[in-house]
């Protein structure tokens, strides 16, 4: 159980300084993420249609806007520890490195392209 | 670090080697449909939002991609995600009670893989017919 002094094992955090954080962060999300697809996938079948009149008028509201920028942070956030682990089972050196920061690319700007789109409706309405 | 790896050494055993069972299928499930949702589902989704905030020809361009002549690609795509949700959600919930110690005896653990399998078909199967015909 453990090396290194017993003011380190009692921190339980040895050399990487990180413990279990990867791994609290994935179940704290996945919790997160049942309550919020739940109620993305029940918004999204309940929806009278997929015109974009409907759309906006579902999504301009706060209880629906709100929600689905959470969503985007918790899922996305997700999704990127994910496949972290994905990376890391199948890559190995330089490799591994170039594919963590394509998914640190695309995590960060398909977030900011979704809450910008979420916000853009949710404040100003229907555009044109 | 790479050129100090040995190419002779052996491999752990890997997918071609395990005798299949339905833990097993619903634990490369749980990947496949996590990386799937993460990466076709994440772009449809973002597609579809920054669509509808683009406005009102940029979200028919959108729509035009999934219905008409290219609805059978709208039906691959949402049945297939919709899927990966459910599946992706009710093996979750599993490996949930598993963090906590839970449900390691081979036959529960076997009869809760089941489980999983046959709520992502169900739960995708109910999902599909509210859409079609319940509202």
């Amino acid at each position: 159980m453990g090396w290194g002094t017993p003011i380190g094992r009692v921190r339980g955090l040895g050399s990487a300084k990180e413990g279990a954080h990867h791994w609290w962060q994935q179940r704290l999300t996945a919790g997160a993420n049942i309550v919020l697809m739940l109620w993305f996938i029940l918004s999204i079948a309940r929806m009278p249609s997929y015109a974009h009149g409907d759309v906006i008028r579902w999504l301009a509201s706060p209880w629906a806007a709100v929600p689905m920028v959470l969503l985007i942070v918790s899922v996305f956030y997700h999704f990127r520890l994910g496949l972290q682990v994905v990376i890391e089972d199948y890559q190995t050196g330089e490799r591994r490195v170039a594919a963590m920061i394509a998914l640190n690319l695309f995590t960060v700007a398909t977030a900011a392209l979704a809450i910008f789109s979420i916000l853009r409706i949710a404040l100003t309405g229907s555009p044109r | 670090m790479a050129t100090a790896r040995n190419p002779a050494r052996p491999l752990a055993p890997h997918l071609q080697i395990w005798k299949w069972g339905p833990h097993m299928l619903v634990s490369i499930l749980h990947r496949a449909t996590g990386s799937g949702m993460a990466t076709v589902g994440t772009i449809l989704l973002v597609w579809w939002l920054a669509a509808a905030a683009s406005g009102r020809d940029a979200y028919a361009s959108f729509l035009s991609w999934f219905t008409g002549d290219w609805a059978a690609l709208g039906y691959i795509l949402g049945i297939g995600l919709s899927w990966a949700f459910f599946q992706h959600l009710g093996n979750g919930v599993r490996h949930l009670f598993m963090d906590l110690g839970a449900n390691f005896e081979l036959k529960r653990n076997r009869a809760s893989s089941i489980a999983a399998i046959v709520f992502g078909v169900v739960a995708t199967a109910a999902f599909w017919a509210y859409i079609m015909w319940g509202r």
